[in-house]
């Protein structure tokens, strides 16, 4: 019998001709990521359980990237930093991308992109449960906790359930409107948070594979949200590309067999689909955005692994081009690299930094920054009752920081178009 | 693995997520250094909005003020707990605050994995929606070997889902543990 994409590469990495679906199998790990915020408590594992003096099982598949808690002063956030700089000079780590130096990065799962650490075929776990975000390159990656990457650091190997496959074919080009984080609310929406518990969302169809790889790391990072174990992409020549221009290491691309067994299948027309909102406190909250058009906010942001890429800049420049926000509004780059492309890339004459400069928005440093809340003096963190409409990837309760907000979820292109009115705006009304 | 845990019961609902179980700001404390491994106890379901504190009623603190722990043994809860972050300082907190096992329809698969493998709770599931057969504070009695979880201030009894393929990790400890009985690790 056929397998799909993740269960060919869960066999091929357990050593196997064939899996399916239910079984438990052991796998050979390619990449093992983490971050400041799960690396210090994964080394404490590492070294409790293989010895003091222990060395990891392949320090060229170890990649450790710090960004969830960059900016800020608190002395643990430091600390935890440090204890991974310790780390990686006691293990000789190569890809290491250090605060405040020239390599520092910011959000794992973009950098883990850009750096060529996400590559056809492979399996990349990761401390971080957006993990999943690399799917978009045809590969296994998904996320885990301190326990099993510390079992990772000693043995590279892993035990992982093989998940069955939900398959997601949208029908059609995406009209301008539209983009990934419209996709894939919608796709929540219709099943739930709970939707996709111990499976792969497979996204496939004319909508997705006309999608650059940025949109497809935003569908794929959502995954989760669903309770999904991992999202995946077939390879294509945009897959290609981009990985090539980004590594010379080779790898294996893995298709699905034409015979192979999905848990579904769901079909969605793009052109009958419109611009969504997921409404406080849970992603699956799903709205029209043009139905929301009388709720107020307070706070517009813009970042994160999700919705912190150049290509979700541009699509807020396009709307914030001209025009001034209404609301204290956040920009924040995923990576340096995007940083640096704030400056260079533009429409019209001016950068797109300039664009939200003038319109009123303040651009803040390469970080996870306010997504997840984190430490007070965060940069953009709700510190009070603030109502945010925001291109990240969660709004539980207390998400983005204090127990009073609310947080709405929507693709860059609504939340400018929000920051613009001051209430939630559907962005065909400034797309004429 | 305990044969039977008794104590108190805090009943929770659906979509319990793991921001809720410790919020981000905690999580600048390392597991690792054990002076602070013992403060995720502490915070311990601290996020839960005020009405998701003990069902029915809610408002009941997990954690009473001041204290290092809980009262509380086994938690009841509904659809899907410990969604959202792949943070192990989830099911580590819940462990330090003197949960024994938790008791849900299902889980999110890494909280689920990390319960396990860091050998911290064991996740029993339940054939069917126990949320409204409990009430926060009641005493239960749960009998992992039989998979059993009794309402002793109502005489009432459930039985919970076989534990299947995680069963001989829970026994061995934890995955380091069964790796090692395995013969996987030396």
């Amino acid at each position: 019998m056929g397998m799909t994409i993740t269960e060919k590469i869960l066999a091929r990495h357990a050593g196997r001709t064939h899996v399916e679906a239910g079984e438990n199998v052991w796998v050979n790990v390619d990449v093992l990521m983490t971050h400041d915020v799960c690396g210090p408590g994964t080394i404490g594992v590492f070294k409790e359980h293989f010895g003091k003096n222990a060395r990891v099982w392949d320090r060229e598949r170890v990649v450790i990237i710090p960004d969830h808690y960059i900016y800020t002063a608190d002395s643990k956030a430091r600390r935890n930093v440090d204890t991974l700089r310790e780390f990686v000079k006691e293990q000789g780590i190569p890809y290491f991308y250090n605060p405040g130096t020239e390599k520092y990065k910011g959000v794992c799962h973009v950098a883990l992109a850009e750096e060529g650490h996400t590559r056809p075929g492979e399996i990349l776990f990761g401390t971080d449960s957006h993990t999943c975000t690399a799917g978009a390159f045809g590969e296994f990656a998904t996320g885990i906790g301190n326990t099993d990457a510390g079992f990772i650091l000693g043995t590279g190997k892993l035990w992982v359930k093989v998940p069955p496959t939900m398959r997601f074919v949208f029908e059609g080009t995406l009209p301008p409107y539209l983009m990934a984080k419209d996709l894939i609310l919608q796709i929540i929406g219709d099943i739930g948070v709970d939707g996709a518990v111990y499976r792969t969302m497979e996204f496939a169809g004319e909508g997705v594979h006309s999608l650059n790889i940025e949109e497809r790391m935003t569908l794929c990072n959502m995954a989760i949200e669903a309770g999904g174990k991992n999202g995946v992409i077939a390879v294509d020549r945009t897959t290609l590309d981009y990985v090539r221009a980004r590594t010379s290491k080779p790898f294996d691309v893995v298709e699905n067999d034409p015979a192979c067994k999905y848990h579904s299948a769901r079909t969605y027309d793009t052109k009958k689909l419109e611009p969504v909102v997921a409404k406080p406190h849970s992603p699956d909250r799903r709205a029209l955005a043009r139905e929301l058009k009388d709720v107020s906010i307070t706070q517009a942001y813009i970042g994160s692994c999700t919705g912190g890429k150049i290509t979700d800049f541009i699509a807020g420049a396009r709307i914030l081009r001209g025009r001034n926000v209404k609301v204290k509004t956040f920009i924040v780059p995923a990576t340096t690299e995007v940083a640096a492309k704030l400056h260079t890339e533009k429409i019209g004459e001016k950068s797109l930094y300039e664009i939200f400069t003038d319109a009123g928005a303040k651009v803040g440093e390469a970080s996870c920054a306010a997504c997840l809340g984190g430490p007070k003096d965060t940069f953009g963190r709700l510190n009070g009752a603030e109502v945010c409409i925001s291109t990240t990837n969660r709004n539980f309760p207390a998400r983005m920081g204090s127990m009073d907000s609310e947080v709405y979820l929507a693709s860059p292109l609504t939340v400018a178009a929000s920051a613009v009115t001051g209430k939630i705006t559907d962005p065909r009304e400034m797309m004429a | 693995m305990e044969n039977k845990i008794r104590g108190k019961v805090y009943v929770l609902g659906d979509d319990i997520d793991t921001d809720q179980i410790i919020p981000a700001h905690y999580l600048t404390y390392n597991p690792a250094i054990p002076e602070e491994r013992k403060l995720f106890g502490k915070y311990a379901l601290c996020g839960l909005p005020e009405a998701s504190r003990g069902l029915p009623s809610g408002k009941i603190p997990f954690v009473a003020e001041g204290a290092d722990g809980s009262v509380y043994k086994v938690v009841v809860a509904g659809k899907n707990f410990g969604c959202g972050s792949s943070r192990e300082h989830a099911p580590l907190a819940l462990q330090q605050a003197g949960i024994e096992a938790v008791v849900a329809e299902f889980y999110a698969r890494i909280f689920f994995r990390n319960s396990v493998n860091g050998g911290y709770l064991i996740p029993f599931e339940t054939p069917g929606r126990l949320v409204e057969k409990f009430r926060t504070g009641e005493e239960i009695e749960l009998d992992a070997q039989k998979g059993l979880l009794k309402n002793l201030t109502r005489n009432t009894e459930f039985s919970l889902k076989p534990l299947g393929d995680i069963l001989p990790i829970l026994k061995a400890g934890d995955i380091f543990q069964y790796a090692r009985q395995s013969g996987m690790i030396k």
